[in-house]
């Protein structure tokens, strides 16, 4: 049988029209660099242009961070559009959703409070936004004016939308094709503001709240530029000076030309990956397109009105989405709860919720039962002169569950917890 | 070798007319879509859409909506309002397993299934060239990719347009637009999904020609395809996930969205285009230096 073996040159590639045969192996060689030089360059190309976008860092003129608060506080881009990506990385363990100690500190409580009654398909914006508090999420943010704002978080095969045009505030959940409507108070936070939910992740907001913790427990430095979403932008370094507190370290990353926070991080003291990390990715500061804010419940989706009374509560829980971010900022609107300390390393003391995540499994420690089991698995058991209890941690925020029920949560350390609890 | 062939090669090569080698794709089109199998497997394919359809509508007679809550394939909440969207749904039940299985299928067969039967040396005889048979193989699996996915979206729509309403389309972002924005989308969503099939055909051609049989090539390429989908899965694998040619499959739902998401769209055309040269010129060079014994 004859062996039927590729005619040289037939192909027009490897052909030298010499018309003899060359040795197998070498031709084979050769034409199987083809493939691998192929994935090499890509390789390469895809190496060069991560080193291309994390290097190069702009040439700026020197700033001094009083300066640079100043410029973002005086920053006025009302109109913007963009991309940001955030990532949160609290190190909880990943529980079922109702038991995840993630909303237990701020707002585990209150969410069920007002928004708890529809738990299967909760549309509401406060409900959704706790998804941002683990994970990495893609957000894309548009705004024209302080009352014309749109928040969508981009999911797999889906969209969760906010959308604020004046006093309107809609939701729109694709996954359950749901409508959330409810009315924005307006001056409720005296000024033009938006209702919080509408920005809790992004980074301005994140700065914002930064810079309002800033005191003389704190040091402020800038430390060098950066490029952020293809602009260039001055790091400012915040440094809480207090041993007690968690918070290593917040760089905000400054948009030189007109002030805008682009670039939000948040590390924790102990080192490693960022615990808060909101930056855009893409951002322009041209006027969006006016029907950005266009909303009308879409044809056979289903609409809940949102009850005005429920609007206390809701407030409170604004920037829960970005809880560790500021760990003792989202607390202190909590009715029933009291802060001790301050700035940084205040913690915030509350009863703890009946039948809600950790406090239910307070109570079951004491009979030893699959709760407490749960809990001493979770927390780790601590005793002083408030009695004993379990500290739970994770690489921001520590809470403190004592077992009469008193729950103590802040962005510090066990031992300044424990302290705090035994006063 | 003889005066005749080398004269033929070589006149082969001087002058390749371009009607020449498109007679060249349209048999081997011809071969793959006058299978039986390759006929099954679209006819398996258009069921999908009818099972889908019939399902949503007797879960829904009663009043209420599909997959409330947010479960089942995505999209699948919309069907009742919008028999468009049994297209977007079933594209998205298929494109997981069925779409690249039947891919996976045809590209597998492609070059190994003729050494099996023992027709590859009469291809080979023929003056073509082994690169210009490859790309004429290539070339037919693409349309059966284009195939199979405009025969899934053209059931789903006739589906959807038998059971459930038309009209205005709301796109995932809330945002209405109307019908015929929506049916130039669902092209665009159609178009997306067949472009992600790309990877998986140049994957299954090159597993083709590394064995003489067919049943081989196709096992391994549509066990590769379950293997990446797994290893897709894991979150402690993220490293290498965006080198996996599922990764962005679903992206084509961000055509839904307003304006359009493009960044994962164009990873996915970036990702596609660079597994068809990767593993489109490993077939090159495996098939063009390899000996033909059957």
């Amino acid at each position: 049988m004859a062996r039927i073996e590729p005619t040289h040159g037939s192909d027009g590639t490897a052909g030298t029209g010499e018309g003899t045969r060359r040795p197998h192996g070498r031709r084979r060689a050769v034409r199987y660099a083809v493939p691998v030089a192929v994935a090499g360059v890509a390789a390469a190309s895809i190496g060069i242009g991560t080193a291309l976008a994390s290097s190069g860092d702009p040439d700026l003129p020197k700033i001094s961070a009083q300066d640079l608060i100043a410029k973002m506080a005086k920053s006025d881009a009302q109109q913007l559009s963009g991309t940001v990506k955030v990532t949160t990385d609290l190190g909880l363990p990943s529980l079922p959703s109702g038991l995840s100690l993630g909303d237990a500190p701020g707002g585990g409580k209150a969410g069920h409070g007002s928004a708890g009654k529809d738990a299967g398909a909760d549309t509401s914006p406060q409900a959704k936004l706790t998804e941002l508090a683990s994970g990495t999420h893609t957000l894309r943010v548009a705004a024209d004016g302080p009352d014309k704002q749109r928040l969508s978080i981009v999911e797999r095969a889906a969209e969760y939308s906010l959308i604020r045009n004046g006093d309107q505030v809609w939701a729109y959940d694709s996954k359950s094709n749901t409508v959330h409507h409810s009315t924005a108070p307006k001056d409720a936070h005296g000024g033009n503001e938006a209702p919080q939910e509408l920005r809790g992740a992004s980074p301005q907001e994140l700065a914002k709240k930064t810079l309002a913790a800033v005191d003389d427990s704190t040091s402020v430095t800038v430390d060098g530029t950066a490029k952020v979403a293809g602009r260039d932008a001055y790091q400012l370094v915040i440094k809480p000076k207090a041993a007690e507190t968690t918070v290593g370290a917040v760089r905000i990353a400054v948009d030189a030309q007109n002030g805008v926070p682009l670039k939000f991080t948040l590390s924790p003291k102990g080192g490693g990956k960022a615990v808060v990390d909101a930056a855009f990715t893409k951002v322009g500061f041209g006027k969006p397109a006016a029907d950005t804010f266009d909303f009308k419940p879409p044809k056979g989706a289903k609409v809940t009105e949102d009850k005005a009374d429920g609007k206390g509560g809701k407030d409170a829980k604004g920037g829960k989405g970005a809880e560790g971010g500021h760990g003792r900022d989202g607390a202190p609107d909590l009715s029933g709860m009291n802060v001790l300390g301050k700035s940084w390393t205040s913690i915030a003391e509350l009863k703890a919720p009946g039948g809600v995540g950790s406090g239910s499994g307070a109570k079951g420690s004491k009979d030893a039962g699959p709760a407490g089991a749960l809990l001493d698995s979770l927390g780790s058991k601590v005793s002083g002169s408030f009695g004993s209890g379990h500290v739970f941690s994770t690489r921001l925020v520590n809470a403190l569950v004592t077992d009469d029920g008193k729950v103590y949560v802040g962005a510090v350390t066990k031992d300044a917890l424990i302290k705090a609890a035994s006063k | 070798m003889s005066q005749a062939e080398l004269t033929t090669a070589a006149a082969g090569r001087a002058a390749p007319s371009p009607l020449w080698a498109l007679s060249l794709f349209r048999s081997e089109v011809g071969t793959v879509f006058r299978r039986w199998r390759t006929i099954a497997l679209l006819g398996v394919l258009a069921a999908v859409p009818v099972l889908v359809g019939i399902a949503v509508k007797m879960e829904t007679d009663d009043g209420g909506a599909a997959g409330h809550g947010g479960g089942g394939p995505a999209f699948i909440s919309q069907v009742t309002n919008n028999g468009l969207f049994l297209v977007f749904t079933s594209l998205a039940a298929t494109l997981p397993f069925f779409l690249p299985m039947a891919v996976g299928v045809v590209a597998g067969d492609s070059v190994a299934g003729e050494a099996s039967s023992g027709t590859l040396r009469y291809l080979l005889v023929a003056p073509a060239g082994r690169t210009r048979l490859l790309l004429a193989k290539f070339s037919a699996t693409l349309a059966f990719c284009c195939a199979a996915t405009l025969t899934v979206a053209a059931s789903a729509l006739a589906v959807g347009a038998i059971l459930f309403p038309l009209g205005d389309v709301t796109l995932i972002s809330g945002v209405t637009v109307s019908f015929g924005e929506g049916l130039l989308r669902a092209l665009a969503v159609a178009g997306a999904v067949a472009l992600s099939l790309v990877g998986i055909a140049a994957l299954g051609l090159f597993v083709s020609t590394l064995t003489n049989s067919g049943i081989a090539a196709m096992a391994t390429t549509v066990g590769l395809l379950i293997t990446a989908q797994i290893v897709d899965q894991f979150p402690q694998l993220h490293a290498v996930q965006p080198y996996l040619f599922p990764h962005y499959w679903l992206s084509f739902a961000d055509l839904l969205r307003a304006p359009v998401y493009w960044d994962q769209l164009l990873d996915n055309v970036g990702l596609q285009a660079l597994y068809a040269a990767v593993f489109g010129s490993a077939a090159w060079a495996r098939f063009t230096s390899k000996d033909v014994t059957a």
